[in-house]
């Protein structure tokens, strides 16, 4: 094969693999963000906080850490809904979300962070399961199991959630919270209740994506920084509120992002989060797939 | 309608206009009384710690004007006090300007980076303007980091001039420079919150809808507002070069100034000029001060955690609770 483009399609190859992991992180703020209308731009961090949580699991009880990610899932929709519980009382009833909320969101990311560099100190850290360097190859292109085996996982973890949003009773409610809270109290649910329930969901999938995170790449507790641009990108991309537009967002943006790193260099690829999320304000605020604006 | 929400604008309580001749005279007094007293004092470190201070009253003065007034959050605070402050190393390595010159130029950079970001964003929810802001850092770093003629990653040295009269030190310099900033800030700040512009500004963010049926031209307004901001930000890191003699992306984009641009006047009293200065002042010391005696990681879990107690608990900031109290 042709050497430019082989490498043309392992970049597409491999960011397609990146896209799972950036699905896997912007999951949970399309339930969040898209759903709720929660602008919770510590996701990253709590993501990050999980990625350290599955490191210290696995090398404690030599568990794969993408077991470990799952395990500690309800741990965090613990971490969730006390977050919004607090959030809902401080903030949603007092009906200024918007200014203090965000600045409400930005604090605990911060807290997270220093809570991590006082912890666990200032170095990368990383995990190493059986497959780290394990690499399939179909003729000329690689698909390392590095990145192949969380983005597997995090598909997995999409598509049960899909599932649950479009088939249980609680599922629906979620959906319906976002566009009609009042409906959903005269059929006697509490709003409230569904949103800590879909808060929780949230939080935990950001668990869950740390786990996804640690395996492709070292962390840092900085780690999260360039996610946030990122993952409000593709969620915005994707249209808000709908999962399938935000896992096709995110593998567009893997894309794109390891083409800029292929051939312009990686110092380059985290401007392409913010050239993309512009252009995305400015030409189409509905996202790709959204309709209303 | 709640309590909450009847004490919602303390900015619109606004005392009557004029005042403005009592509060330069002021100001200018306070400034000169400091100076005379930081030259009593024969400390060089104090000139240092002075500068750290009133570096974050000019930030968080300029915050204030688009977050306090028209409540549109900007987390890229860092973003455009690097922008400043790399102007003057750009401009001093290509034409061997000096520092004044530097902040007027910095002051249009970062102002015209304000008014493209607000052009973008503006017209839609504020929430997108405010992730917007945050991604704008990402890409400003990228860049910087990726620009050999501003040293890359590596960082550029300014070797500070040793002509610096009629001020003993180069200390004191940078700190009399900052000084005089942090006035002007303060007293635009004072300036916009008592002119029309305040009143509309105050009116998108109580309700913009509202706002924009009763005629206020709330994007002219809050474009106006966002290189205001802009601008004041990138006045508030041109200095910095000359301040540390070496900067780095690291320190230039430190998450430190966006935390610290929302805290301090979200702390003070967000929308009321004076709240800026007691929260940097506060918040400031502190920091300052836990550097010294603790260490850095410490300082700032307290700046994230006072942040978070004070969103939650005191959403009119300090100068809130004094009114809260007096009412």
């Amino acid at each position: 094969m042709d050497p430019d483009l082989a490498l043309l399609l392992n970049g597409i190859v491999s960011g397609l693999l990146l896209g799972g992991l950036y699905a896997a992180a912007a999951a949970g703020l399309a339930v969040s963000f898209g759903m709720l209308d929660i602008v919770n731009i510590a996701h990253p961090a709590l993501m990050v906080a999980g990625a350290f949580a599955v490191v210290v699991i696995s090398t404690a009880t030599g568990i794969d850490p993408l077991l470990a990610a799952v395990l500690q899932a309800p741990l965090f929709w613990l971490v969730g809904a006390g977050l919004y519980s607090f959030y809902n009382r401080a903030f949603e009833r007092r009906g200024d979300e918007a200014l203090h909320g965000l600045a409400f969101f930005f604090g605990i990311m911060f807290i997270i962070e220093v809570l991590l560099v006082m912890y666990f100190g200032a170095d990368q850290r990383f995990v190493e399961p059986p497959y780290a360097y394990v690499t399939w190859r179909l003729g000329d292109i690689d698909f390392p199991l590095r990145m192949l085996v969380p983005g597997a996982v995090a598909m997995a973890a999409i598509g049960a959630l899909a599932l649950f949003l479009k088939r249980s009773f609680a599922g629906r409610a979620i959906a319906g919270v976002a566009q009609d809270p009042e409906a959903l109290r005269l059929l006697g649910i509490d709003p409230v209740r569904i949103k800590r329930l879909a808060f929780g969901i949230s939080v935990a999938l950001a668990g869950v994506a740390g786990g996804a995170l640690v395996v492709v790449q070292p962390i840092d507790p900085w780690s999260g920084h360039v996610f946030i641009g990122r993952v409000f990108a593709i969620c915005i991309l994707g249209g808000m509120a709908s999962l399938g537009g935000t896992v096709i967002a995110a593998f567009a943006f893997g894309v794109v992002e390891n083409l800029t790193a292929t051939f312009y260099g990686p110092s380059w690829s985290p401007a392409v989060a913010f050239g993309c999320l512009l252009l995305v304000l400015a030409l189409r605020p509905q996202g790709l797939f959204g309709t209303a604006p | 309608m709640s309590e909450a929400a009847l004490a919602a604008p303390p900015g619109l309580a606004a005392p009557p206009r004029g005042g403005h001749a009592v509060f330069w005279g002021g100001a200018a007094l306070l400034a000169v009384a400091l100076i005379a007293a930081l030259r009593l004092l024969h400390n060089d470190y104090a000139w240092f710690a002075g500068y750290f201070i009133l570096q974050y009253v000019v930030l968080a003065s300029a915050w204030n004007l688009l977050g306090g007034y028209a409540g549109y959050v900007n987390f890229g605070a860092a973003g455009f006090m690097a922008a400043g402050a790399y102007t003057t190393i750009v401009l001093r390595k290509a034409l061997g300007l000096d520092l004044l010159p530097c902040i007027a130029a910095a002051a249009c950079v970062s102002g015209l980076l304000g008014l493209g970001m607000g052009w973008l964003t503006l017209r839609l929810r504020g929430v997108y303007f405010a992730i917007a802001t945050l991604s704008l850092a990402v890409v400003l770093h990228t860049i910087i980091v990726n620009w050999d003629y501003v040293g890359g990653s590596r960082g550029a040295y300014v070797v500070p001039s040793r002509d610096t009269a009629p001020f003993v030190t180069h200390g004191e310099y940078v700190f009399v420079v900052m000084l005089v900033l942090a006035v002007l800030a303060v007293g635009i700040a004072r300036m916009v919150e008592k002119s029309r512009l305040g009143l509309g500004l105050a009116a998108i963010r109580d309700d913009e809808r509202a706002a924009e049926a009763a005629g206020v031209p709330t994007l002219r307004l809050k474009l106006i507002a966002t290189t205001l901001s802009g601008a004041l930000m990138g006045v508030a890191g041109a200095p910095l070069p000359h301040y540390s003699a070496y900067l780095n992306p690291e320190a230039a984009f430190s998450l430190a100034y966006g935390v610290n641009a929302i805290a301090m006047p979200l702390i003070g009293g967000a929308g009321t000029w004076a709240g800026p200065v007691i929260g940097a002042l506060l918040l400031g010391t502190l920091q300052q001060a836990a550097t010294v005696m603790i260490s850095s990681a410490l300082n700032l879990l307290v700046v994230g955690c006072v942040l978070v107690a004070f969103v939650a608990l005191a959403p009119h900031g300090i100068i809130g609770l004094f009114r809260g109290a007096r009412r």
